[in-house]
C-alpha cells in the first residue's frame, strides 16, 4: 500500500503541470482566434523557421 | 493595461510560473498607430497568408495579424499611415475590407471576462479529476484510515480550488441576497457550502460520506454552462459592435478660410458650416446654404424617390446626398437632431413592451424556492425522527447537492449556443438572449419595403422600348454621373452589351442631370421638368435628344435576394405576412402583388407602423417586424421580435433582436424553424432534468443517497440534456 504514498502526489503534480500549461495558454491569449488557428496549420508560410 | 491584470497572488498561484504571458502581453501596448480592418469576406488559409504577406510588406508596417475568427486585421504601423493606406493594400490583393472604429471594439477587443471564466473552468475540471479519482477508491471499498487520508486530499484539493472557480455564483447569490430577491445562484451557493461543510465535518469525524466530489463536479458543470453562455453572448456582441464601429463618425468642417477640416461628428456645433460630399450622410441638421443635389430620404422616411436639394432647404441627419457636394449649416445637433428624436421614440416604445420572462426564469422562479423547502422539510423531519443533527443536516444537503440544478444550467445555454452557432453560419446574429424563444412564438409578420423587401437601388424596367442609338447616347450620359438611377442605367446597357456613343462637352448638373452634344445636337439625361418630360407613376430619368420629344426610361425598385421565397415560406408556414411602407401607394401596391402579400399599407408615418404593432399585439398576435430605417425603428422596438439587416441605420439594428448579416433575406424562415426546435430542446431538457430529480430526490430524502448516487445522477443528467442539445437541427 505504500506505493500511493509516491502515486498520490505524483498523479496531482502531472495534473498541476497539465493545469499551468492552460493557464499559460489562457494568458497568452492563444484562445482568440479558434478559426484562424485551425486554418494556420495549412499553410506553408513558417515551415522552415519560425516568424521572426 | 498591464496592472489590472496581473492577477493576485492567493487567486492563481500559476500565474507567477508564467512570466512569458506577462511579457506578451506589454508587448501589446499600442505604442504606435493602431490600425483595425474588417474583412469580410476571407474564409481560408490562402487569404490569411495572402494579406499578411501583403500587409507585412507594405512600408512602415510593423506587425499585421489576421483574425480569422472575428475575420478583421490588426495592424501596428508607423504613425503617419492611415486606415485608407490599409485599405488600399488589402484591395490591391483582390480582398474588401473597411476601417473600424478601434475605440468603438477596444472593449470587446480583450474579452477578460471570457478568460477569467475559462480560468475558472479549468481549475475546476482539474481539481473535479482529481477528487473523483480518489472518490473512486472510497465508493469501490477503502476504509478506515486509508478512506480518511483520501477525505482528507481531497479536502485538501477541493476547499481551494472552489474558493477560486466558485466564485462568480457566490458573488452573483450575495448580490441578490442583498437586494432581498433569489435567483439561481443562491440554491447552487447553498448547495456547494453545505456539500463542502458537512464533508468537512464528515471527514474529521471520520465519516462514511463526503461529498467533495459532488461540490467540485458541480462547480464545474455550472462554469461550463456559464462559459457557453458567454461565448454566445460574446460573439454576438462583438459582431454587433462591428457593426458599429463600421460607421466611423466624422464630418467635414469649414473654417473662415473656407478650408475642410476633418472632425469628429460629436464636436460639430450649432452654426457651423459642414460640407457633405455626394454619397455622405448628413451628419446634422440644417440648411442647405450653396450647392444643388439630390437627396435619398429612404432611411428615414421609407421614400425611394431621390429628392431634389437646393440652398434654402431643410435637411435632416441621416438623409443621404447623392450628387452634387453641399454646404450647411447646423441648426441643430448631437441629442438634438430628428435622428435622436426618433429614437426617443424608440425609447418610448420599448418601455411599452412587456418584459418577457425566459423560459429559464420561470423554471427558476419555480425551482429556487422549491428546493429551499424540500431540503429545510427533509432536515426538520428527521431531526424530529431521530434527534440527531449530523444525520439530518448530512441528508439535507444530500437533498441540495441532489436537486441543484447542473443539468438546469446546462440546459438553456447548451441549446441557444447550439442553435446561435447554427444561426450565425447562415447570416443571422441573435443579439438579445431570449429572442430565440420569443421567434419561436410568432405567427405575424411585419415588413418594412424600401431596403428590406427590396435594396432600395432601382432596376432599369424598360430597356427594350428604345433604339441601340438611344441606348448608346443614354449609357454615356449616364456614366459621366454616379446618381443611382445612372448608375442603374449604366449597369443595365453594359448588361445588353451597348457601348457608350462619343460625347462632347459631357457634365452634370448636380440636382437636374447630364447634358452633353452629341453629333451637333444637345443631349440630356436626367429630371422631368430639366428634360422636358411628363408625369409618370414610377420613377423615372428622362433623355431627350436635340429638339425630339423627351421618352422616360422606368425604374422599378430590385428586390432583395431572397425576398421572394422568405416571403413564400413564412405563408406556407401559417404566417400572416403584412407590409408596412412610407412610400406612395402605387409602389407599395406593385410590390405586395409580385409577391403576394394580401395585406398592405402605405405613407406610414413612423408612428404608425408602431400603432399598427400595438393593436396586432393587443390582438393577441406575436408580431415579428423586419425593417431597416428610422421610420421602423419604434416599430422594431414595440414588436414581439424583431429583425434588421446589416445595411440598416444604427438605431434600427440597436432596436433589434436579430441582425441579418448577409443581404439575402432566404435565411428568414429558417431562423423562425430553428428556434421553434431550439425551444422544443429546451423544454424537453427541463423534462429530462425535472425525472432525473423525480427519480433521485425520494432516495435522497430517504437517507439511500450515496455519494456514489449523487455523482452519477448529476454527471449523467447533465451529459444526457448536453447531448440533447446537438441533437438540434
Amino acid at each position: 500500500m505504500n506505493v500511493i504514498a509516491y502515486l498520490i502526489p505524483i498523479s496531482i503534480i502531472l495534473g498541476g503541470i497539465g493545469l499551468l500549461g492552460f493557464v499559460f495558454t489562457v494568458k497568452s491569449r492563444q484562445y482568440e482566434d479558434p478559426e484562424g488557428d485551425a486554418q494556420r496549420i495549412l499553410s506553408g508560410d513558417y515551415d522552415d523557421k519560425p516568424k521572426a | 493595461m498591464t496592472a489590472p491584470m496581473r492577477p493576485q497572488a492567493s487567486a492563481c498561484p500559476a500565474c507567477a510560473a508564467a512570466p512569458a504571458a506577462e511579457a506578451l502581453a506589454e508587448l501589446d501596448k499600442p505604442t504606435e498607430a493602431d490600425i483595425m480592418l474588417s474583412l469580410p469576406a476571407i474564409h481560408c488559409s490562402a487569404c490569411i497568408s495572402t494579406i499578411e504577406r501583403a500587409l507585412n510588406a507594405a512600408p512602415g508596417v510593423h506587425n499585421a495579424r489576421v483574425n480569422l475568427t472575428l475575420k478583421r486585421a490588426q495592424i501596428e504601423a508607423d504613425p503617419g499611415l492611415t486606415a485608407a493606406d490599409m485599405i488600399a493594400v488589402v484591395n490591391g490583393v483582390g480582398y474588401e475590407a473597411h476601417e473600424l472604429d478601434a475605440g468603438a471594439l477596444r472593449a470587446t477587443a480583450t474579452d477578460r471576462a471570457g478568460r477569467d471564466l475559462l480560468m475558472r473552468l479549468a481549475v475546476a475540471g482539474f481539481a473535479a479529476m482529481n477528487v473523483m479519482l480518489l472518490s473512486i477508491a472510497v465508493w469501490s471499498g477503502a476504509e478506515g484510515a486509508t478512506r480518511d487520508m483520501f477525505h482528507w486530499i481531497s479536502a485538501a484539493i477541493t476547499l481551494p480550488a472552489i474558493g477560486f472557480s466558485a466564485q462568480p455564483f457566490f458573488r452573483n447569490a450575495w448580490k441578490a441576497l442583498s437586494a432581498r430577491q433569489l435567483n439561481m445562484d443562491v440554491p447552487i451557493s447553498l448547495a456547494i457550502l453545505l456539500a463542502v461543510g458537512t464533508s468537512l465535518w464528515e471527514t474529521t469525524l471520520s465519516g462514511e460520506h463526503a461529498y467533495f466530489d459532488a461540490a467540485i463536479a458541480l462547480t464545474f458543470f455550472l462554469l461550463a454552462g456559464r462559459y457557453l453562455d458567454h461565448r454566445t453572448r460574446a460573439i454576438a456582441r462583438s459582431a454587433a459592435e462591428e457593426l458599429a464601429a463600421l460607421e466611423v463618425p466624422r464630418a467635414w468642417r469649414l473654417d473662415e478660410k473656407g478650408e475642410e477640416q476633418q472632425v469628429s461628428v460629436a464636436d460639430l456645433k450649432v452654426g457651423d458650416l459642414i460640407r457633405v460630399r455626394p454619397g455622405g450622410r448628413m451628419p446634422v441638421d440644417g440648411e442647405i446654404v450653396f450647392g444643388q443635389s439630390e437627396l435619398d430620404r429612404s432611411l428615414l422616411t421609407g421614400e425611394t424617390l431621390p429628392v431634389y436639394a437646393a440652398p434654402g432647404q431643410k435637411v435632416s441627419a441621416g438623409e443621404v446626398n447623392l450628387t452634387g457636394p453641399l454646404t450647411i449649416r447646423a441648426s441643430a445637433v448631437g441629442r438634438d437632431t430628428s435622428l435622436h428624436r426618433m429614437a426617443d421614440l424608440v425609447a418610448i416604445a420599448e418601455s411599452g413592451r412587456s418584459r418577457y420572462t425566459s423560459l429559464a426564469d420561470k423554471a427558476a422562479q419555480l425551482y429556487a424556492p422549491g428546493v429551499h423547502i424540500l431540503s429545510a422539510l427533509a432536515f426538520v423531519g428527521w431531526y424530529l425522527y431521530t434527534w440527531d443533527a449530523r444525520v439530518a443536516i448530512n441528508i439535507a444537503a444530500a437533498v441540495l447537492i441532489i436537486t441543484c440544478p447542473c443539468a438546469l444550467g446546462l440546459a438553456v445555454p447548451a441549446v441557444t449556443t447550439a442553435a446561435s452557432g447554427r444561426l450565425f453560419r447562415k447570416g443571422l446574429l441573435i443579439k438579445d438572449s431570449t429572442a430565440l424563444e420569443r421567434l419561436a412564438q410568432i405567427d405575424t409578420v411585419v415588413f418594412d419595403k424600401t431596403g428590406t423587401l427590396t435594396t432600395g437601388t432601382p432596376d432599369l424596367a424598360n430597356l427594350g422600348d428604345f433604339t441601340r442609338v438611344e441606348l448608346e447616347v443614354a449609357l454615356a450620359l449616364a456614366e459621366g454621373s454616379s446618381h443611382p438611377l445612372s448608375v442603374a442605367l449604366t449597369a443595365a446597357a453594359r448588361a445588353h452589351g451597348i457601348t457608350p456613343a462619343p460625347l462632347d462637352n459631357l457634365g452634370e448638373i448636380p440636382g437636374y442631370g447630364t447634358e452633353a452634344t452629341w453629333q451637333g445636337r444637345t443631349v440630356r439625361l436626367g429630371r422631368a421638368a430639366w428634360v422636358g418630360g411628363g408625369q409618370t407613376r414610377q420613377t423615372s430619368a428622362w433623355l431627350a435628344i436635340g429638339d425630339d420629344p423627351a421618352r422616360p426610361f422606368l425604374f422599378t425598385d430590385s428586390l432583395r435576394d431572397g425576398a421572394a421565397e422568405a416571403v413564400q415560406a413564412l405563408q406556407d408556414m401559417g404566417k400572416k405576412v403584412i407590409l408596412l411602407s412610407g412610400d406612395t401607394p402605387s409602389a407599395v401596391e406593385d410590390l405586395a402583388k409580385r409577391l403576394g402579400i394580401p395585406q398592405w399599407a402605405s405613407e406610414c408615418l413612423p408612428q404608425d407602423k408602431s400603432a399598427r404593432i400595438q393593436s396586432l399585439t393587443d390582438k393577441g398576435q406575436k408580431v415579428l417586424m423586419v425593417g431597416d430605417g428610422l421610420n421602423d425603428t419604434a416599430a422594431l422596438a414595440g414588436a414581439h421580435v424583431s429583425i434588421s439587416p446589416a445595411s440598416a441605420l444604427d438605431a434600427a439594428r440597436v432596436a433589434s433582436d436579430i441582425v441579418l448579416l448577409g443581404s439575402d433575406l432566404s435565411p428568414l424562415p429558417d431562423a423562425v424553424k430553428t428556434a421553434q426546435s431550439a425551444t422544443r430542446r429546451i423544454r424537453e431538457n427541463f423534462t429530462i432534468a425535472t425525472w432525473y430529480n423525480i427519480i433521485a430526490v425520494p432516495l435522497a430524502i430517504a437517507g439511500l443517497c450515496s455519494p456514489l448516487i449523487a455523482a452519477l445522477a448529476m454527471s449523467a443528467s447533465s451529459i444526457t440534456v448536453s447531448l440533447n442539445a446537438l441533437r438540434l437541427r
